[in-house]
């Protein structure tokens, strides 16, 4: 060996160890990164699902309830008008009254009451209009319970704390202790959560009219950026050519990629409520301006997909003296469908959770009712999230976190279809 | 009648001219003995397009110009006194009006000279319903008689639908132009009608932002100051914290998982940073709010530091997290875009896996990273839902991120929230800021899809 | 497998049956085969070796890429490498450095000694064999930096130099030994990507050679080079066979018979004959070698 070659080697030799080292260092500081976002993830998961799985029950007080006739239906006639108009959240009141023979004064009065849910009057109400023969009867019935005293039961709220300290004062909690002492209070499933629409009190609020909205808002995003974004896309692909024009659509429809989700929001306000005089609030709205959000998502996907078609295939059926239309509807559109349609399914995914451009347009109305059709006022799921995350009471914590595992749900089923879908019909050529 | 029945009956006549077009070529053929240059729907195509299509123009121009006419003649009839009210309260006037025809909520009883125009509106509605159905009637049966006339075994009429078609698909290509003029000049041209109250310069170098309108008169800052550079630094504040964030971590991490990890961590962690990007941003922004800013402060009063609750850090903190997997899938495909050749010939001089890659691998993927690092901070600036949810309202002109800052996405949300009227400095305001927002992320956005274009167009 | 089965078959009639036979065939004499295992026409040693490989066996998955391949490469002297496409020669020549390490199906057997140390050996250290093994590939690889630092690059991971002196000193001597100074010498802060093929290639050179190996390893380094330029290389080669010991594997067997002094014959994954230069080709003695040579295939 040279002796060239051996000082060569000698120097290597004295650094090596150091340079071990510091790959070992960058490998760690690469695992670290990924391990940083995966924590996240993790404590993400179970900070939500701690906080909102206690949603998906509700707490409930069995009272017996005397639905009297003289109270409810003084008349006789079982006239729905008037078993409609009758004072149920009286009949609530002396139910518990009679639970509690010994509370007395104003105050204290006021406190029990406070117990049950003011919507449980309400309740109460449709189900004897839906069944009249309850009046003159006296029925044990579970009755919502009262926010705080759902967030007592749940343990969200520390009964040995300071009086003062609590949403439930003493004698509050010797009456709850009292109930569940006699197995009186229990945590039944929360329908409510899934059947109605937003209230003020955390016990009656529900997604369904987030749901709805959403659910009109996508209908309306999909019926006009599938269409809009495949035909684009086919445009683009098949038919321009390379010039300056293209070019521009182009660089427009990657930026429009990029620009910020408020923006649209902007435009949306601008021109489809101010200029066009669209309602506000309306999922139409929403639709059309999530619509231009996801086209270039669609119309990325779209092209992406024709252009995964061999042209072995367009030469085939031009071949034969089919014409371009004809050999792109006939042979690369239904090839190139499966992935058009995964890219629509994850823009959609995409405008199912976006929330800024809605705020803008008026989409964070108090809406309690149900939309019935894509112009009636409504919210959306995420706008729903932001505005019980605003609320003060404890239990639209719970709420919230609830809310959002049922919109990762949606997402979840969404994208693990494109997933599928793209799995299924994923072809090699 | 409302006026989606034309649209009915249009849809109606489209079928029609389309049964008739394609039977008229088919007896043509057999009564001429030639063999038509088309297949028989495309006949019948060929006679609905030129059925639908101009009434279907016809119909968009009378949508775009009735209510404009509608109003011109509603408030003709009105007294002198209405017509002599300033232009916005007279504005409220007709919406009273429009309100009481869609049997809306009104604000007040309706007095006697309103209740007139909406029975003239109601009136003038019919009457342009019905001119509108009879327009759409003629045009479309004229248009239908004419087409149909025409269909013949020598006319081409594959090659006319194929070209119509064409023409649509054009069309549709031209929204994405038309979205983004849409979105400059509608934001452009309320920006204009701010800056005809405040000055530009003072919007852009002043140094207080408090939007608020007085309640009294004589309140401090009744005009309000529209001093954006508060916001600027805000916005940059947590967007910088956010790529503090998710720079490294992004980096680092798409470098580990195309670099190091065996193919079963990788099929594992990459989905696993995925989800984080397909999480909605209200979500983070609940999580910002109600589960980090907490923490924070609870770790600062640990240290004996005051954390604001609402501080830039948690903002900033979220955002990164949210941005991670922005920049590591963006830097996963630069990073294996660099040839295989470069990495041979650093492993072949003796080079150690982490010294190709800071030394050989970084620097060649560095435009490409730069690129999806500039499009990753467009994305941070224009962020919304973090921000709304847990960054400050006031504007504080700091560079503390313990305390709470604002953005200029906050600001444009709490400017626009529940406010109906279009003509105060501050709903403008909101719009002069989308204006700048749109403008600073198309910039950034175009450069950064260059210089990402441009190294790719290097490898291939 | 094709060819290769035909011709043994021809020689070796017996060999598909896989029994243990030792046949002396008159037309190659020193062919003989045990079972599957083919053993070497000609000396495959070398008097003053660097390298001695000594059975070598590469899988890929499980495609059995190189089998059994026994061969030294000795001091200042080059060695060609040579044989049809797909036939072992680039893969053997990424064992002596350890560049099959980097592909994750590639598996290793069989015993390489670099100056009587086992390159496979838990002491071995693969950053100090590669430097000591350097390697030219088949398409120039400039790295996207300056044309001084692609040839700094090496000593400073290696930390080779000193000061910025010593540094300069390295890099000028190698680019003189690699023929580019003068090309080069007002042009070192420009890219090296922005040099001409040839020139890049005498780059990648320039590289390996600053670090001080012992051995070159080059793959097909001229295959993308035009005339003029691979001229320019194998006089290079020439000159650098002074200081280092060479491999090269090359498609021409021009250039091999210009360039080296002993030349090995690859087929299949299998080292069939190896010789001196002029013998091999003037009077090949494997049928495999002659009909390679005279063009029937390749």
């Amino acid at each position: 060996m040279s002796s060239h070659a051996q000082g060569v080697k000698e120097r290597v030799a004295r650094g090596i160890a150091r340079r071990y080292r510091r790959e070992r260092n960058f490998r760690l500081a690469g695992l670290g990164a990924v391990l940083v976002g995966m924590a996240f993830l993790a404590f993400f998961f179970y900070t939500l699902i701690g906080n909102g799985y206690t949603a998906f029950l509700q707490t409930h007080i069995l009272l017996e309830v005397e639905l009297s006739e003289s109270s409810i239906d003084p008349d006789g006639e079982r006239d729905p008008q008037t078993l409609g108009r009758a004072n149920y959240q009286g009949v609530i009141r002396n139910a518990l009254m009679a639970r509690f023979p010994q509370v007395e004064g104003r105050n204290d009065l006021r406190d029990l009451f406070a117990l049950v849910s003011p919507g449980a009057g309400f309740e109460l109400r449709n189900q004897v209009l839906a069944n009249p023969e309850l009046v003159g009867q006296t029925i044990r019935q579970w009755l919502v319970a009262d926010d705080d005293v759902d967030m007592l039961v749940k343990g969200h709220m520390d009964r040995t704390a300071e009086e003062s300290e609590r949403r439930i004062n003493d004698s509050q909690l010797g009456w709850i202790e009292q109930l569940e002492a006699d197995g009186s209070v229990a945590r039944h499933f929360n329908h409510r959560f899934f059947t109605s629409g937003d209230s003020r009190d955390p016990e009656m609020s529900g997604i369904w009219s987030a749901v709805v909205g959403s659910f009109f808002m996508l209908l309306v995003t999909l019926a006009l950026s599938f269409p809009l974004g495949v035909a684009t896309a086919i445009y683009l692909e098949e038919f321009a050519p390379k010039n300056r024009w293209t070019d521009l659509i182009e660089v427009n429809i990657n930026n429009l990629a990029a620009v910020p989700s408020i923006v649209f929001g902007l435009l949306g306000l601008a021109l489809f409520i101010n200029f066009f005089g669209l309602p506000r609030s309306a999922p139409v709205v929403g639709g059309l301006v999530l619509t231009l959000m996801t086209l270039p998502v669609v119309i990325i996907a779209a092209r992406a997909s024709l252009m995964s078609v061999p042209p072995s295939i367009r030469e085939a059926a031009l071949g034969v003296g089919a014409s371009k239309m004809q050999t792109i509807f006939h042979h690369v559109m239904p090839l190139a469908l499966p992935g058009m349609l995964t890219g629509t399914i994850i823009g959609m995914a995409r405008a199912l959770g976006e929330s800024a451009p809605l705020l803008m347009i008026g989409m964070v109305a108090f809406i309690v009712d149900v939309p019935e059709s894509p112009l009636d006022p409504a919210t959306a799921l995420p706008v729903q999230v932001y505005l019980w995350a605003d609320s003060p009471e404890r239990a639209f914590v719970e709420r919230t976190s609830a809310a959002i595992l049922v919109l990762l749900a949606f997402l979840l089923v969404m994208n693990a279809s494109a997933i599928l879908l793209r799995k299924r019909f994923e072809r090699r050529w | 009648m409302p006026s989606s029945t034309v649209l009915v009956a249009l849809l109606g006549m489209t079928v029609v001219a389309y049964v008739l077009g394609r039977r008229r070529s088919v007896r043509a053929a057999s009564n001429t003995g030639l063999t038509c240059h088309s297949l028989p729907g495309y006949y019948g195509s060929y006679v609905a397009i030129w059925c639908a299509l101009p009434a279907l123009l016809l119909y968009c121009l009378w949508q775009l110009a009735e209510p404009g006419f509608i109003r011109t003649q509603v408030l003709a009839t009105m007294s002198a006194a209405t017509l002599e009210l300033p232009e916005a309260e007279l504005g409220l006037v007709y919406n009273d009006i429009r309100n009481l025809v869609e049997g809306n909520i009104v604000s007040g009883e309706p007095s006697d000279e309103i209740l007139a125009a909406a029975s003239r509106y109601m009136s003038l509605q019919r009457i342009s319903n019905l001119g509108l159905m009879l327009a759409v009637l003629i045009i479309g049966l004229t248009t239908l008689g004419w087409a149909f006339r025409r269909v013949e075994p020598g006319l081409r009429a594959r090659n006319k639908v194929e070209r119509s078609m064409e023409l649509l698909l054009m069309a549709a290509s031209t929204v994405a132009i038309f979205t983004t003029i849409g979105i400059f000049l509608s934001v452009l041209f309320e920006a204009l009608r701010f800056f005809q109250q405040v000055s530009p310069l003072e919007f852009l170098f002043g140094l207080s932002w408090s939007p608020q309108t007085a309640i009294r008169p004589d309140q401090v800052g009744s005009s309000g100051a529209f001093g954006a550079v508060p916001l600027f630094a805000g916005t940059l504040l947590i967007s910088g914290i956010a790529m503090l964030v998710a720079v490294p971590v992004g980096l680092m991490s798409a470098i580990y998982l195309s670099e190091y990890a065996n193919p079963q961590v990788r099929s594992f962690a990459k989905p696993m940073l995925e989800v984080l990007a397909g999480i909605p941003t209200v979500v983070y922004g609940y999580f910002a709010a109600l589960t980090v800013g907490p923490l924070l402060r609870q770790f600062g009063e640990g240290l004996g530091l005051s954390v604001s609750s609402e501080s830039a850090l948690g903002a900033g903190l979220v955002m990164g997290i949210m941005i991670i997997p922005f920049v590591s899938s963006l830097s996963d495909d630069v990073i294996n875009a660099v040839p295989q050749d470069l990495r041979d010939g650093s492993y072949g001089l003796g080079a150690t896996q982490s010294e190709t890659i800071r030394q050989v691998i970084l620097p060649a993927a560095l435009p490409g990273i730069v690129g999806g690092i500039l499009l990753a901070a467009s994305r941070a600036i224009g962020e919304t839902m973090i921000v709304v949810m847990a960054a400050g309202l006031a504007a504080n002109l700091t560079a503390n991120p313990l305390e709470a800052v604002t953005t200029v996405t906050v600001q444009i949300v709490t400017l626009l929230i529940g406010d109906q009227e279009f003509d105060s400095a501050k709903t403008l305001a909101a719009f002069a800021l989308g204006l700048l927002l749109f403008v600073t992320t198309l910039i950034l956005n175009i450069i950064a899809l260059r210089v990402v274009r441009r190294y790719r167009e290097q490898y291939e | 497998m094709s060819q290769a089965t035909k011709v043994e078959k021809d020689t070796v009639p017996q060999v598909g049956a896989g029994t243990v036979e030792e046949t002396s065939v008159p037309a190659a004499p020193d062919i003989r085969v045990v079972g599957d295992t083919y053993r070497t026409v000609g000396d495959y040693t070398s008097a003053n070796p660097v390298v001695r490989a000594r059975n070598v066996d590469v899988f890929y998955g499980d495609n059995h890429a190189i089998q059994n391949v026994s061969l030294d490469i000795g001091k200042n002297q080059v060695i060609s490498l040579i044989g049809p496409s797909g036939c072992g020669k680039s893969t053997f020549i990424r064992c002596l450095n350890r560049m099959n390490d980097t592909i994750d199906i590639a598996r290793v057997h069989g015993e390489i000694l670099l100056d009587g140390e086992d390159i496979h050996a838990r002491r071995m250290d693969v950053v100090m064999l590669r430097a000591r093994v350097g390697m030219v590939f088949q398409k120039p690889n400039p790295f996207p930096k300056s044309v001084y630092d692609n040839v700094a690059y090496g000593p400073r991971i290696h930390g080779l130099a000193r000061n910025r002196q010593e540094l300069d000193r390295i890099v000028r001597s190698s680019l003189e030994r690699a023929g580019l100074w003068t090309e080069v010498k007002d042009r070192l802060d420009e890219p090296g990507t922005g040099l001409s093929g040839g020139q890049q290639q005498r780059l990648c050179i320039a590289r390996t050679i600053a670090v001080g190996p012992e051995v070159i390893l080059m793959d097909e380094p001229c295959s993308a080079l035009d005339p003029i330029a691979t001229a320019h290389i194998e006089d290079l080669i020439d000159e650098l066979k002074k200081n280092f010991a060479i491999v090269i594997v090359t498609h021409s067997m021009q250039q091999a018979a210009r360039v080296s002094q002993r030349t090995a014959y690859f087929h299949l994954g299998r080292l069939i004959e190896v010789g001196d230069t002029d013998q091999i080709f003037t009077n090949p003695q494997h049928e495999l070698t002659e009909d390679y040579i005279t063009g029937r295939f390749g």
